[in-house]
């Protein structure tokens, strides 16, 4: 284990110095000052780098390995777009700034806007949403502001049991009752079942596509007709969009909203977790309540505009993750309309390629094939007393990421693997020789899988003590 | 408690009557096992009243949670404070001391329409479910 | 360019492999009405140098702040950040990872977040930090949901001198969810008005939001805010600037249930507004509230010391419509910034922030009231932003400084139509030379033209 920076505190250390303060004041002059210390560590400037260097090679990271978590789309992170991201330009906007002083940055994020409408179809974008559950949260906002406007009631909304939590979540902070649809034997929305749940007081359907099964919607003609026909919209859920650029255009189909994650499909990175970009583009009925302010090309350059008297308001205090959108928009213009075409292509190709490899060891409970991604299940190995959890912690030890496990949740012991365009066959046969080893093991050592992992920098946490006594801040009195 | 003087509810609570109309509850060993490592429940307090089917509290594992309802209506008149400190002890003893509440039921008549300890056994046969889940992001 | 690897050889290999004789084979699911016809109408690709060239291009459109002598703030600001902050931050290992499911391979992500907790903690003097929000405003409207869970009431309470931004957040979320906001005025020393506060509370409120400093800068008698909602149930929301808690006593201090803010100050750029930083801290009891990922301590099967996510039965992925929260994807690599700035700066250097920022406001207050034609409006203490009324329209003057090298701050008369089109709202960080604030002063005297 490593100390934690409070721990290797020593009084009187800094890793920065100030420049001299060149307008002292005698005292501060402030009601309720604080009277307690701070307790913040003091380090020197080389542990401190130490400390950090330390902790990021406790990391699995893209630049390390494949990171097959499906529905995830952790693609390589391309370095001209980290150094175009950290231009002082960019950097340097204060989002109070004058228009005229932005007008690069109001420029991109106007062809990134149009960018995603041609892409996907959808007539109208906004940028505003910080992650993808917040353009979920924005797009319901925009269906609750579209039915209130109608003078309509409608109280539900349907999502498949195959869907991610986010999207039941996210219907619920707007006070729409989540309404779970059964997915079929195939592992998709049955149209007759559909019919049966959508009525006039369906708001909308809230779906995956391709689902994360990572199989398409072969019926999605005939269920986008369902729902239009008693009045309801369609929300897509663009998780998995790397699936479809060049393919499919929601727009096309009839989504009436969706959201996209810039952090999957257009390549910029996670960050450990964040930060993220979810713009949510939407058909044109609903354009006219998209959150403000809009990005507008006038005969005067860019500019932003508040004026929407329909607008749900803002979701965000400024644009959104400006700083994601420079990344994203950067791998557009790297890659263009045949390219992303590519992208899916590729990402369909190592997905079916890697399920080819795979099958024979793994449960398949929904046959191919595929789009970019496939979910196993590891019930055949539960006769050796293994779960998909020590599967993919014996993957750990192999040197490799573990794609998601549990998820979904109508497959027992899924193991949902999305590989991505990025990965060479070099890359995923290794991956599915690992793969391969380990159902191997399952049967004639399951204990190196129960053990695992054991050449990691820590093995398998005790997460229940940490649920019961959570230990969530360290102590104070160490430094 | 004997698990075979038991009543049983299909969301997997126990019932054991004592005293006539004193109705204690938990969860059976099977439910314990299915969440896993209990690490936290919630609980109705005492004096409050409860109606039969109702969800009352929730039993948390590490990466699942599930509701528990109430096998039979009625006032809770008393709460296993050992249970809410420590919730392991429901893994180690679902029967005895990992007791959650006892009702004062209103109507023993509720009794009639949970399983014995031979149906719950059966129901247990046809059952079959997934457990516990990581997620990716959004 | 779109960063593939494999080759026309390789495909046809995994083609042959997968047992179909061309890719169309794969799209069969995908009804061929429904296919896109052609090519999208996109931009033709860029070569890497190519690419360079133009958003080089596009960045020069530009004229960013941080290249001026820059007075503007309103939650946004613009600081020194330690060269230690982007190192760690541009390292792969941090950023290229994705969110720490697999903990044995995720710790050093995960022992950040949890001394990012830590440090969250100790500046906000709360007993728990989550692993971050999105930003400062859905911070606070997050906040908002918890209180209602928490009060059953659907009506909170909050300072008119809030954020116009971080009020129009609130009114977004606050309508989705049914939730009245009411706004609690300033009297005219900038500080909430106490008399229109008890009234307020007299019906039931889930919570008060204290804003310290409120927008204007002023530092608010928060402990007697604090005090009066608490004594009618209501739960207190601090909405806090991160440096300010340094010099003026933390929501922990009086008493705050929930203490939520924009943690853009420690160490990130402005970046046009984004990413941000939301940081969210609470007291113990309603932790099983809190919305966003936490981090916990533990131990591994071997007893050795490790981190992983907790009480995760919180959240959409496990609990779904009824989980605090549908956050997912959060800010960490913000988080970790701010974890890396805090450290650098330490107890003294962060301090001193707070304290040049407090020095420098005030010599330039100072300074700007002895200008003929302009006075300080509100007579309340500040921090280090202040409300400035100008012998002229804020957006000419704003105009003019911005040709000389200076941004004089944010115009108010737009998002605070009572204080008048002359109002400014000036902010001075450590950043700023005493040059600066003298060139300040000069142009609003008219004694220099430019640069």
């Amino acid at each position: 284990m490593s100390a934690t920076i409070f721990e290797k505190s020593k009084a009187g250390r800094r890793a920065y110095r100030l420049p001299e303060n060149d307008c002292p004041v005698e005292r501060i002059d402030l009601p309720h000052l604080r009277t307690s210390a701070l307790g913040l560590p003091e380090i020197g400037e080389q542990d401190a780098v130490r400390h950090y260097v330390e902790l990021a090679a406790k990391n699995y990271h893209v630049d390390k390995g494949i990171y097959p978590l499906g529905s995830c789309t952790m693609k390589y992170n391309p370095l001209v777009n980290e150094e175009a991201a950290r231009l002082d330009g960019f950097t340097g906007l204060h989002p109070a700034q004058d228009d005229a002083d932005a007008q690069g940055a109001l420029e991109l994020m106007y062809r990134l806007e149009r960018s995603l409408s041609e892409i996907t179809g959808m007539s109208a974008f906004t940028l505003q949403p910080a992650a993808g559950a917040h353009g979920e949260l924005t797009g319901i906002m925009l269906a609750r502001a579209y039915f209130l406007d109608r003078g309509e009631k409608r109280a539900t909304v349907l999502i498949p049991d195959s869907a991610h939590g986010t999207n039941p979540a996210s219907v619920a902070i707007c006070g729409f009752k989540p309404k779970t649809v059964s997915s079929n034997e195939r592992g998709l929305i049955d149209p007759a079942a559909l019919e049966k749940e959508v009525t006039e007081e369906t708001a909308a359907l809230m779906l995956t596509l391709p689902n994360t099964l990572g199989l398409f919607e072969r019926d999605i003609h005939e269920i986008v007709r369902i729902v239009h026909a008693k009045g309801g919209l369609v929300y897509m859920d663009g998780a998995n969009l790397n699936a479809l650029m060049g393919i499919v255009r929601p727009g096309d189909i009839g989504v009436d909203v969706m959201h996209v994650n810039l952090h999957k499909t257009f390549s910029t990175p996670h960050g450990g977790g964040g930060p993220g970009s979810g713009p949510v583009g939407v058909a044109p009925r609903l354009a006219p309540f998209l959150p403000v302010p809009r990005v507008v090309a006038g005969p005067d350059g860019y500019r932003l505009d508040d004026a929407a008297p329909k607008s749900i308001g803002r979701v965000h205090p400024y644009c959104g993750n400006f700083n994601v959108f420079v990344k994203a928009y950067a791998y557009i213009r790297a890659t263009g309309g045949e390219g992303l075409r590519e992208v899916s292509r590729n990402a369909i190709i190592n997905a079916n390629y890697l399920l080819s490899r795979l099958r024979g060891f793994y449960d398949l409970k929904y046959p191919g094939p595929c789009m970019h991604e496939f979910v196993l299940s590891a019930r055949n190995l539960k006769r050796y007393d293994v779960r998909a959890t020590d599967v993919v912690k014996r993957l750990l030890d192999y040197g490799l990421h573990a794609p998601t496990v549990y998820f979904p949740l109508i497959v027992e012991e899924a193991l949902m693997i999305e590989p991505v365009e990025t990965e060479s066959k070099e890359t995923l046969d290794r991956f599915a020789d690992a793969l391969a080893a380990i159902a191997g093991e399952a049967e004639r050592s399951p204990d190196k899988l129960h053990e695992a992992p054991v050449t990691t920098p820590v093995r398998r946490l005790d997460e229940a003590n940490a649920a019961r006594c959570p230990d969530l801040c360290c102590p104070g009195d160490l430094d | 408690m004997n698990p075979e003087e038991c009543k049983f509810t299909k969301e997997h609570e126990w019932v054991y009557i004592e005293d006539g109309d004193t109705a204690i509850i938990g969860i059976s060993d099977y439910a314990a096992g299915e969440l896993g490592d209990i690490v936290y429940i919630e609980l109705p307090n005492a004096g409050q009243k409860v109606t039969q089917m109702d969800p009352i509290g929730s039993i948390e594992a590490v990466k699942t949670v599930a509701d528990l309802y109430s096998p039979v209506s009625g006032e809770v008149i008393e709460v296993n404070e050992k249970a809410v400190a420590k919730p392991e002890i429901v893994n180690k003893s679902p029967y005895d001391d990992g007791w959650f509440i006892k009702i004062r039921m209103d109507d023993p008549g509720d009794l009639e329409v949970l399983f014995s300890y031979d149906e719950y056994r059966d129901f247990l046969g046809e059952e079959g479910a997934g457990k516990d889940e990581d997620a990716e992001d959004r | 360019m779109s960063y593939i690897q494999n080759t026309d050889a390789d495909r046809a290999e995994m083609l042959g492999a997968i047992g179909v004789r061309s890719f169309d084979e794969l799209l069969e699911p995908i009804p061929e009405a429904l296919r896109v016809k052609g090519v999208l109408a996109l931009d033709p690709p860029l070569a890497e140098a190519a690419l360079a060239a133009h958003l080089g291009a596009l960045a020069g459109r530009n004229r960013p702040a941080a290249g001026a002598a820059s007075f503007l703030g309103g939650g946004i600001y613009d600081r020194h950040i330690p060269a230690l902050v982007r190192y760690v931050a541009s390292r792969s290992e941090f950023y290229t990872s994705y969110t720490p499911y697999q903990a044995e391979v995720s710790q050093g992500t995960l022992q950040a977040i949890y001394e990012y907790q830590s440090l969250v903690c100790r500046v906000t003097g709360m007993d728990v930090a989550n692993a971050s929000m999105y930003d400062g405003a859905t911070a606070l409207a997050e906040a908002m949901l918890m209180a209602v869970a928490i009060k059953g009431a659907p009506r909170i309470l909050v300072p008119r001198a809030l954020s116009p931004r971080y009020r129009a957040v609130l009114a977004s979320y606050a309508a989705a969810r049914g939730i009245s906001v009411v706004e609690i005025p300033h009297g005219a020393d900038g500080l909430l008005d106490g008399a229109r506060l008890e009234s307020s509370l007299g019906e039931k409120t889930a919570a008060l939001v204290v804003a310290q400093p409120n927008y204007f800068g002023v530092v608010e008698n928060a402990g007697e805010l604090a005090a009066l909602a608490r004594a009618k149930g209501a739960v207190v929301i601090a909405c806090v600037d991160p440096v300010s808690c340094a010099l003026i006593a933390p929501p922990g201090e009086y008493g705050a249930d929930v203490a939520v803010g924009e943690g853009q100050s420690l160490g990130l750029p402005q970046s046009y507004g984004g990413p941000l930083l939301g940081f969210m801290a609470t007291r113990k009891e309603h932790v099983r509230r809190m919305p966003g990922r936490l981090v916990s301590g533990t131990v591994d099967i071997d007893g050795k010391r490790g981190y992983v996510m907790t009480l995760q039965t919180r959240e959409q992925h496990i609990r779904r419509e009824k989980a605090t929260s549908n956050i997912c994807t959060n800010e960490a690599l913000c988080a970790l910034s701010a974890a890396v700035y805090l450290a650098a700066l330490g107890e003294k250097g962060f301090r001193e922030v707070a304290e040049q920022s407090y020095a420098k406001s005030h010599a330039l207050a100072g300074m700007l009231a002895g200008v003929r034609g302009a006075r300080l409006p509100f007579g309340g203490p500040f921090f280090q932003e202040f409300v400035l009324e100008l012998p002229e329209a804020a957006a000419a003057f704003a105009a003019r400084a911005s040709a000389a090298g200076i941004l004089p701050g944010i115009p108010l008369g737009a998002d605070f139509p009572e204080l008048g089109e002359r109002a400014i709202l000036v902010a001075v960080t450590e950043k700023r030379t005493r040059s600066e604030l003298e060139r300040y002063r000069d142009l609003l005297a008219g004694k220099e033209a430019g640069r």
